[in-house]
């Protein structure tokens, strides 16, 4: 049945909501401002809705073109968009945890300054995220990338008078660039030699190469993209933005930084799957750089006191596991763990930012505590969030989770497994550890206190306070699907769903679809294990935070340097401002802006100037006023040209 | 019938005559005397040369020099009688308010 969805409406209404509130919204009231940017995310997730539940009947992959974008020589984009099961997917999570997320920003943001530029900015972002997701080239695509990145640098740098806001905007935004170029380089090579950006042409041009065993053309495509996924999905080594990108907003956080446009490199990597299957040692790179920033991540989290710092690196070490999930070619596992991680970690930010709202503004762990008596809603559901992150079942972390590991060790590499299993147990720890330092024991925090987070409160801070109910629901209705999300995935359901995508090209490559070691004890085995150490994480938590809080000073004290290295996140930040900002710095300011520009190039107009200066200083001195001279100068003019003549007459 | 280098001559000496007057001396209608001596001697190299070589152009050119200079005459004088009336010199070398 082929039949028009008009999926060009899901991204234009969030569009139309962005021009309206950008152009207008100044004077529009607060209550205008939310009803137009609600309107157009909700008529997107009604959309999308629609389209999920009409999925049975329809034709998928189904392309909608709109019009021709770029028509030059060979290469044609079109303006189209591209619906199979993978971009379903991304678009129910888009914009159905964007529009929850747009609802708790409305009580969040109430009091802020600017509130009609937080929502023009979000809908924008909005708009790029679902361009991303739905472009059927990848030309589009990379629009939607780039635009995600601005909408990301503008919501980080909301609090532009704050000079860290605007720093770590400016540092995404420059980290993001890094990635961008290898993206870009990407493309590039795929138009050179396979004349096409349409994903359909691209792949049909793939499906001719034999996996690559040795490095090739397939290689350094994927291993580029990689490099672009990197930059976008906080990854190593250009993981170094999400940290401080939670300068913004919380909601920013929850939906931006945590559960949608970071997972824009695992969809790209999961939509390329066609390539990155054919290029084995871009597949090893994956799971091996996700891998490393799985447990690297998680090791920083266990430091960090700041309660959002801690879900930023939890967040890279998610999507450490994400990339794991698609290295070891499971590419519906990695989208599987996007959808529940979106569901928990937008819950886990959100849940923060009602926990940052109740206690005014802190954000340093160390001064709550006791929060469960005070917000026993946010309690209740930053608990159901927190056990699903640490793989607990039933929630939905335990199954996505749970998934990835079997995947990585049936792929052969048992080392991917046992990294993997270590950081969900470290996962569980400085999750559980969060989770006690905030909500048990007794509130540590000064009463209205505000510090940090700008936030123009005007009712006082006695003490905490349980969050308006437009915060409360959204959150509510996340702890529903961060319980329930991971029953999708029983019985291979989800995986199934996706199949017809990424099984394309499996059968190309000589690969029974979904060939699977059938799931016997061992695969029970090992989710015993990695139950096992949720739990352990769950125990070792509450040992060294509400039995003995004095211990983990103590254990800090005892490892020294090691300790002081994970505290200052591995001094990383500082490697790289000693390796590449610094010489940057340096280098611009030595040789191009004192070297370059100022010595040959001002001095260049200088010195022209100069001496045209110098000159006329010399020749005005012939302008006397002096009439008699005026007619010398013309009587010597005239006697030199005659002198001239006869000289040439006599030559 | 005189030889064309005399009339040559002397129309070199009465321009030379205009310029060396032009350049020394300070009085404005001396100046303007001598500007009248040099178109005259361009004329009468134009009429020798005319008669030389019996071409009527030498002569249409002499009117035209002519009838500029009268020209010239009127406006020139009435220059300097604004230039007196005003500055009441007529000493070129006080009448310097261009110079830089």
């Amino acid at each position: 049945m082929k039949s028009n969805l008009h999926l060009w409406l899901i991204p234009i209404l969030p569009l139309l909501g962005m021009a309206v509130n950008g152009f207008f919204g100044r004077r529009f009231s607060r209550q205008w401002v939310a009803a137009v940017a609600l309107a157009s995310c909700g008529g997107s997730f009604a959309m999308a809705l629609n389209i999920a539940a009409r999925v049975r009947g329809l034709a998928l992959p189904h392309t909608e073109v709109l019009t021709t974008w770029i028509k030059a020589g060979g290469l044609n984009v079109g303006y189209a968009f591209y619906l199979d099961q993978l971009s379903l997917v991304m678009l129910l999570v888009v914009t159905g945890v964007g529009f929850l997320i747009h609802i708790y920003s409305i009580g969040y943001m109430w009091d802020e300054g600017g509130f009609y530029r937080f929502f023009a900015y979000l809908n924008l972002f909005m708009f790029f995220m679902l361009t991303l997701v739905l472009a059927n080239n990848y030309l589009l695509m990379f629009v939607g990338w780039e635009g995600v990145g601005l909408a990301s640098y503008l919501l980080i740098g909301f609090w532009f008078t704050k000079d860290s806001a605007a720093a770590a905007g400016k540092k995404a935004f420059i980290v993001n660039r890094i990635g961008d170029f290898g993206f870009l380089i990407a493309l590039f090579l795929m138009f050179k030699y396979f004349g096409a950006l349409r994903f359909d042409q691209v792949f049909l041009a793939v499906s001719d190469f034999r996996p690559e065993t040795s490095a090739g053309l397939l290689t350094a495509i994927a291993l580029l993209l990689m490099v672009g996924a990197a930059g976008k999905s906080a990854q190593i080594p250009l993981y170094v933005w999400l940290p401080d990108a939670m300068e913004g907003p919380t909601p920013v956080s929850a939906l931006i930084h945590a559960a949608t446009m970071v997972t824009a490199g695992v969809y790209m990597v999961a939509r390329s799957h066609m390539i990155f299957e054919r290029a084995p040692t871009a597949l090893t790179v994956v799971a091996i750089v996700g891998t490393l920033t799985a447990l690297f991540a998680a090791t920083i989290g266990i430091a960090q006191t700041d309660i959002k710092k801690v879900l930023a690196y939890s967040t890279i070490s998610q999507l450490g596991y994400m990339f794991l999930a698609c290295g070891v070619a499971a590419f519906s596992a990695g989208i599987f763990h996007l959808m529940t991680h979106a569901f928990f970690k937008g819950l886990l930010f959100l849940g923060a930012g009602s926990v940052i709202h109740a206690v005014g503004g802190e954000q340093d762990m160390r001064r709550m505590g006791g929060l469960r008596y005070y917000a026993p809603w946010t309690f209740w559901t930053m608990t159901i969030a927190t056990f699903a992150i640490a793989g607990i079942p039933p929630l939905a972390g335990f199954f996505s989770k749970d998934e990835i590991l079997w995947k990585a060790y049936s792929s052969g590499h048992w080392v991917f497994w046992l990294v993997g299993i270590i950081t969900a147990f470290i996962t569980s720890f400085y999750m559980f550890r969060l989770w006690f330092l905030t909500f048990f024991g007794d509130y540590r925090g000064a009463a209205a206190d505000h510090h940090g987070h700008i936030q123009a409160d005007t009712h006082s801070h006695g003490e905490p306070h349980e969050s308006p109910l437009v915060m409360v629901v959204p959150l509510v209705i996340l702890a529903v699907l961060s319980f329930v999300g991971g029953w999708a995935g029983v019985h291979g359901r989800f995986e199934n769903f996706l199949a017809p995508v990424f099984n394309e090209g499996r059968a190309s490559l000589g690969l029974e679809a979904g060939s699977e070691v059938a799931p016997g004890r061992l695969e029970l085995i090992l989710t015993v294990a990695s139950v096992a150490v949720g739990f352990l994480g769950l125990y070792l938590a509450y040992l060294l935070y509400v039995r003995r809080p004095q211990l983990p000073e103590k254990i800090a004290g005892s490892m020294g340097g090691f300790y002081a290295a994970v505290l200052n996140k591995y001094y990383v930040d500082e490697l790289y401002a000693a390796l590449f900002v610094k010489p940057l710095i340096d280098g611009s300011t030595r040789i191009l802006w004192r070297g370059v520009d100022q010595e040959i190039i001002d001095a260049a107009v200088n010195e022209s100037a100069d001496g045209a200066r110098h000159v006329s200083d010399n020749i005005r001195h012939m302008q006397s006023g002096n009439l008699r001279s005026y007619a010398g100068w013309v009587a010597s003019g005239a006697a030199a040209v005659i002198v001239y003549m006869i000289w040439v007459g006599v030559r | 019938m005189v030889p064309l280098p005399y009339y040559l001559v002397l129309s070199g000496m009465l321009f030379a005559c205009g310029v060396v007057g032009f350049l020394i001396k300070r009085n404005i209608i001396t100046i303007f005397m001598s500007i009248e001596l040099m178109l005259n001697g361009v004329n009468l190299s134009f009429v020798a040369f005319a008669a030389q070589w019996h071409a009527l152009s030498g002569q249409v050119f002499v009117f035209f020099v002519m009838v500029v200079a009268a020209a010239e005459a009127a406006v020139g004088l009435a220059i300097i009688i604004a230039v007196y009336r005003t500055r009441e010199t007529l000493n070129v070398d006080q009448v310097n308010l261009l110079k830089l």
